[in-house]
């Protein structure tokens, strides 16, 4: 006998579901906020070499982009109890996405920042610009101009990666969906319907992420 | 009945799983290369149809999570009447996985090839596979090497997933053994050792490929 598609169980939760992709949605937030500022940081140590930050970062960036989120994630939950750092699922899978992004965030924004051409510096300085407002103006936000597109698809890839947050029990989309799925025993329709969640959300971060882009970094002229 | 594991017990459990690691990575590059070459076969095409096609597929692999796409291939399989083991679902999950980024990446190479050498080898009399056999890919294989080995290093790292639908891979066997041993901040050390040792090599080759070919061109 053929399979009967039964999507009936999965709506009857949708609360759930939206819930999730709030949580989902909450958590790259946060992550993209904090480990995009965690990247400026990093990316102005290593551009400008400041010593011996820019090799601790060096050494961060490499560790993180390396080796799995998964394993990222377990360690910071698992194993940092052991050292006396307790914390709960949702401090966990945030910290691990701030860590993750941040390692990423920083070698694409500091692309951003060597690419400043050597003449742009000589007129600020010219203009008797401060070191504090050559940075913002001259060098921070035209660094984030050029990289913006790529910091966007990195908290894109950001947002689809938490989807294993739910293994350390964070209530995100893919948990509500585990908890549907072990209710209903709908498993494929389930996956289905959050993967097409999970698709649209990528969609509209997209959109959100280049609309403020154009307002806030790009539009208005460094 | 509990079991002292000493250090090495760890090691030597983490090795095996990182055996599977090791293979999944291989099997899901391959296939996927092939696959992805199918697709960006496709993505290039002349037909509108074969385009959309793929640039969908595309999409919706790099719009997913690749934790998503191993469930649905795991759990529909299963709904076609294929009984699957955890192996299988994940190898056909990456490879997907894999194939839809590998055409993406190469569609981009096939693309930085400029117009000029199109128009020459069509001046040439040359048929489409003959611009393609002869002039386009050979150029494009050469701007394509660093981006490729680039992404083996996600490979490696998509492979964690495939834990979660019960694969025993390097994470699976950590985090039985951080079970087991009550040790997770070692087993889970090791495990990040493992990945970086895996990875840290093909990242350095991949940045490697690219300075050389950046100073050649």
């Amino acid at each position: 006998m053929a399979y009967q598609f039964e999507f009936t169980p999965v709506f009857e939760h949708a609360d759930l579901l939206l819930k999730g992709a709030g949580f989902t949605l909450a958590l790259t937030v946060t992550g993209a906020v904090l480990g995009i500022g965690l990247g400026i940081v990093g990316a102005i140590c290593r551009a400008w070499q400041l010593k011996p930050f820019n090799w601790l970062f060096g050494a961060y960036v490499e560790v993180i982009r390396n080796t799995p989120f998964l394993v990222q994630l377990f360690f910071i939950f698992f194993g940092l109890p052991s050292l006396g750092v307790k914390m709960g699922e949702w401090e966990a899978a945030v910290l691990a996405m701030v860590i993750n992004l941040g390692a990423y965030s920083t070698e694409i924004i500091r692309a951003g920042i060597i690419a400043t051409p050597r003449g742009q510096l000589e007129a600020a300085a010219s203009l008797a610009m401060s070191r504090a407002e050559t940075f913002r103006h001259v060098v921070l936000r035209p660094a984030l101009q050029k990289v913006w597109p790529a910091l966007t698809s990195q908290v894109i890839i950001v947002m689809l990666g938490s989807a294993v947050c739910s293994q350390i029990a964070t209530e995100e989309l893919t948990f509500a969906a585990n908890f549907i799925q072990s209710r209903s025993f709908r498993a494929f329709e389930t996956y289905f319907v959050t993967t097409a969640i999970y698709f649209a959300l990528a969609v509209l971060l997209r959109q959100v992420l280049m609309a403020l882009g154009r307002r806030f970094v790009i539009g208005r002229p460094a | 009945m509990f079991t002292q594991f000493s250090t090495w017990d760890i090691v030597r459990n983490l090795l095996e799983g990182g055996k599977w690691t090791l293979a999944l990575t291989l099997i899901a590059f391959v296939l996927g290369g092939i696959a992805g070459l199918l697709v960006l076969f496709a993505r290039i095409a002349g037909s509108r149809l074969l385009q959309t096609a793929s640039k969908a597929y595309i999409e919706v692999f790099q719009g997913t999570p690749l934790l998503m796409q191993l469930f649905i291939v795991f759990f529909g399989l299963s709904l076609a009447g294929v009984d699957v083991s955890p192996w299988v679902a994940a190898a056909i999950g990456l490879t997907l996985f894999t194939s839809a980024y590998l055409a993406e990446i190469w569609r981009g190479c096939v693309e930085s090839v400029s117009k000029g050498q199109w128009e020459a080898s069509a001046s040439l009399a040359m048929r489409y596979t003959e611009q393609m056999r002869y002039v386009i890919l050979p150029q494009a294989l050469r701007i394509a090497i660093p981006p490729t080995v680039g992404f083996s290093v996600q490979v490696v790292k998509g492979t964690a997933v495939a834990s979660i639908i019960g694969f025993a891979e390097l994470t699976k066997t950590g985090s039985m053994l951080a079970n087991a041993t009550f040790q997770p901040f070692m087993v889970f050390g090791f495990v990040a050792l493992g990945y970086f040792f895996l990875c840290y090599p093909l990242s350095l080759y991949a940045k490697h490929l690219e300075r050389k070919f950046h100073v050649a061109r």
